[in-house]
């Protein structure tokens, strides 16, 4: 048990004090930051209050045209409106509308934003509809009256009859993120197994320390360390993006004080939104069965990884063995779209029972309520399937690394499976 | 008879359908320095993987030090195997660190006993250099210190000088020696029939995975002694008679053989008679003779 311990603490550290991993822990939630803060940025910066003026030889528009939080409009003299023209950067003015019966025209000093001319024109069409209809003889207030909107609740009725709001779109989305990040943590980290066998195989020192620890030691002792090593990053990425998110919110948030007041309104109606949103879904249960799955998927799947990499001499040598481990991983990635459309489905529930798929699918799944007989069955499935896998690959391991310089055929693996110890 | 350290009795291991090691039984004396020899692919490694558990063996029985071979019997034995290494982006100092204390030293005791053999080779400005910018024979260097640090009771190298210029070979031989005479038993495996001659004491001949040969140097050339001798006369002269019979001539040197039952004093005292003797040999095969005697024949 001390050697063990030694070794995932070699196995860890060494990985852990690398350039590489430390330059991915610090990227990673930078893009992850990004991908947070620049839509909300571009957001805000269209929100922009900006002052419209209009040139018309009448008040026929511009009495009817509405300020919005965002537009303001204001009439100008025929005179000022020339002016305007020829200096529109010394005035506070965002564009210039220039009204004539029924053209239109926008004119501005730089590209008019498309949302600013969106609502203009959604407007000006409103009035001349509006005017149309008088014109035709129709009561406004009863045209009021006619206008509807209609809203589908969608709500899932649980087996003891207590119905809930579902949330399709926010358990389509802690779904995909939950699936990418395990099909990824475990071809990043699986693969880094492998590539550990294969040095210590051609370094040659697997019998140097074999003759310490046996065989299945030091296997256990690899992946395990290299678990662990995902774990941290997996955990510095999601402190580190809390953090620079928040960091980025509160400068820019203050940088804009102007917006701050409608910035907090917005905030609590979007975060009563969010909790509203995700009110249906089981976020404990989703969060421990991400560990387990992540866990469990990484532990098989690295042990095969191990398996491979004992079997060859070198890395370019490991693709005929690599492809089929990875086939199921790929294939799941690449179905987790058309699950997310039915995640019941009989494709559905077999891919999430099968082991080798059942981690990725099987998050993309728990989002949408599963139920619990199934979820069980899949993690006994998966935990029997990874201790059948271990197993398996630490018979091929332990010949395989002593093997040197012979060409491992699929014929030759199995022989490998035959020998005792 | 001395006590052995290990003994190992008709010991089978196969990996499919291929007999490594066919019924083969070794007894290592304590304190010896036991030549374990054989062509390519006889099963040398095969049984040192045995000796340190690397491997099982299919049948047969182990014994080291007086009781069947077990687990914790590792940090007794210290093994440098022939396929050797080290991790190349790790530096010297904290590897060699991991290494001893996986053979089950604390980590006081570890770093205690690597600086005194750092000090000892004269290689303690390397302890934080990266294994990767050392040369072939320093990282061998390295390596043999890894492989004594525990100070087991038997190690075992396989083709240690391989990888070291005539000056360092020379160092590690001395080395070798001195632990030999504090008491270590060392099993010894190469191909360099002439460092067997020089520093081993016992060996075990080992063809396609059967012992052929075991025992003390001694005996086992007595075991390919003829009765033949190596004469060189001053006159280039030398006739056979009733006590011995010419093999071969060259020049003045002639290789005679005795006749049955007559002994050396008779044959020698034969031949001061007649001519005059520069030099009177007993002919002594050379461990490569015997090795290719030995094997041939088998």
């Amino acid at each position: 048990m001390r050697k063990i311990w030694l070794i995932i603490k070699r196995e860890y550290l060494v990985r852990v004090r690398k350039k590489a991993f430390i330059v991915m822990t610090i990227v990673g939630p930078l893009l992850m930051a990004a991908l947070l803060i620049v839509p909300t940025y571009l957001a805000e910066e269209s929100q922009e209050l900006r002052s419209i003026a209009i040139e018309e030889t009448g008040f026929e528009f511009t009495n009817q045209l509405e300020d919005t939080e965002f537009l303001h409009f204001s009439k100008i003299p025929t005179e000022e409106a020339t002016n305007l023209k020829k200096g529109f950067a010394e005035s506070n003015y965002y564009a210039l509308l220039y009204i004539e019966r029924d053209n239109f025209t926008l004119y501005s000093n730089q590209q008019i934003s498309l949302s600013v001319s969106n609502g203009i024109e959604r407007q000006l069409e409103k009035i001349n509809e509006r005017q149309k209809l008088k014109a035709a003889g129709i009561d406004l207030a009863v045209l009021k009256n006619a206008e509807s909107t209609v809203h589908i609740n969608t709500k899932i009725i649980s087996e003891d009859g207590n119905a809930t709001n579902s949330q399709t779109e926010a358990s389509m989305g802690i779904g995909f993120i939950c699936g990418i990040l395990i099909y990824m943590f475990i071809f990043m980290y699986g693969t880094m197994v492998m590539r550990g066998v294969i040095e210590e195989k051609t370094s040659r020192i697997v019998e140097v320390i074999i003759s310490s620890v046996k065989p299945f030691q030091l296997m256990m002792g690899k992946i395990l360390g290299v678990a662990l090593v995902g774990l941290t990053q997996f955990i510095l990425w999601i402190l580190l993006t809390f953090a620079i998110a928040t960091v980025a919110e509160l400068m820019f948030v203050d940088a804009s004080s102007m917006t701050t007041e409608l910035d907090s309104v917005q905030q609590s109606v979007l975060l009563s939104e969010i909790s509203n949103l995700t009110g249906g879904i089981n976020l404990v249960q989703i969060f421990l069965s991400f560990i387990f799955y992540f866990l469990a998927g990484y532990l098989m799947y690295s042990s095969l990884f191990a398996a491979v990499g004992s079997a060859v001499d070198a890395e370019a040598d490991t693709q005929q063995f690599v492809l089929p481990i990875t086939i199921p991983l790929i294939l799941s990635f690449i179905l987790i779209q058309p699950i997310m459309e039915n995640p019941d489905g009989t494709l559905a529930f077999w891919m999430s029972m099968i082991p080798f798929t059942s981690p990725v699918i099987m998050m993309v799944r728990l989002p949408f309520g599963v139920a619990n007989w199934e979820l069980a069955l899949s993690v006994g499935i998966l935990i029997s399937s990874f201790i059948l896998t271990t197993w398996f690959a630490g018979k091929i391991y332990r010949t395989g690394i002593l093997m040197y310089g012979k060409k491992a055929s699929y014929k030759e693996l199995l022989k490998w499976l035959s020998y005792r110890n | 008879m001395k006590e052995s350290i290990f003994i190992a009795k008709n010991v089978v291991k196969q990996y499919g359908d291929y007999t490594a090691l066919n019924k083969v039984s070794i007894s290592v004396p304590k304190g010896s320095i036991y030549g374990l020899l054989g062509p390519n692919g006889a099963g040398k490694t095969t049984l040192m993987r045995i000796i340190n558990q690397i491997t099982a063996p299919d049948s047969g029985s182990l014994i080291f030090d007086g009781e069947p071979l077990q687990n914790h019997h590792i940090s007794d034995i210290g093994y440098l195997p022939e396929e050797r290494g080290l991790y190349k982006k790790m530096k010297v100092g904290e590897q060699a660190l991991y290494l001893a204390q996986l053979k089950g030293m604390s980590y006081p005791e570890a770093l205690e006993k690597l600086k005194f053999w750092f000090t000892k080779l004269d290689i303690l400005d390397w302890w934080n250099k990266k294994v990767e910018e050392l040369s072939k024979g320093m990282a061998q260097k390295i390596q043999f210190v890894v492989t004594v640090i525990h100070e087991p009771k038997l190690l075992i190298f396989d083709e240690p000088f391989s990888g070291f210029d005539p000056i360092n070979a020379a160092i590690i031989r001395q080395e070798i020696l001195e632990l030999s005479q504090k008491g270590t038993t060392i099993i010894f495996s190469t191909h360099r029939m002439e460092s067997v001659e020089e520093i081993c004491d016992h060996i075990a001949l080992i063809n396609k995975s059967k012992t052929i040969l075991e025992g003390p140097i001694g005996e086992i050339k007595e075991q390919f002694t003829k009765n033949s001798y190596e004469v060189i006369t001053a006159n280039r002269e030398l006739i056979e008679n009733d006590y011995f019979s010419i093999i071969s001539t060259k020049d003045s040197t002639f290789r005679i053989l005795l006749k049955e039952g007559k002994t050396q004093q008779e044959a020698l005292q034969s031949i001061v008679k007649e001519v005059e003797i520069i030099s009177f040999k007993k002919e002594i095969p050379s461990m490569e003779e015997i090795f290719i005697k030995a094997i041939n024949n088998a």
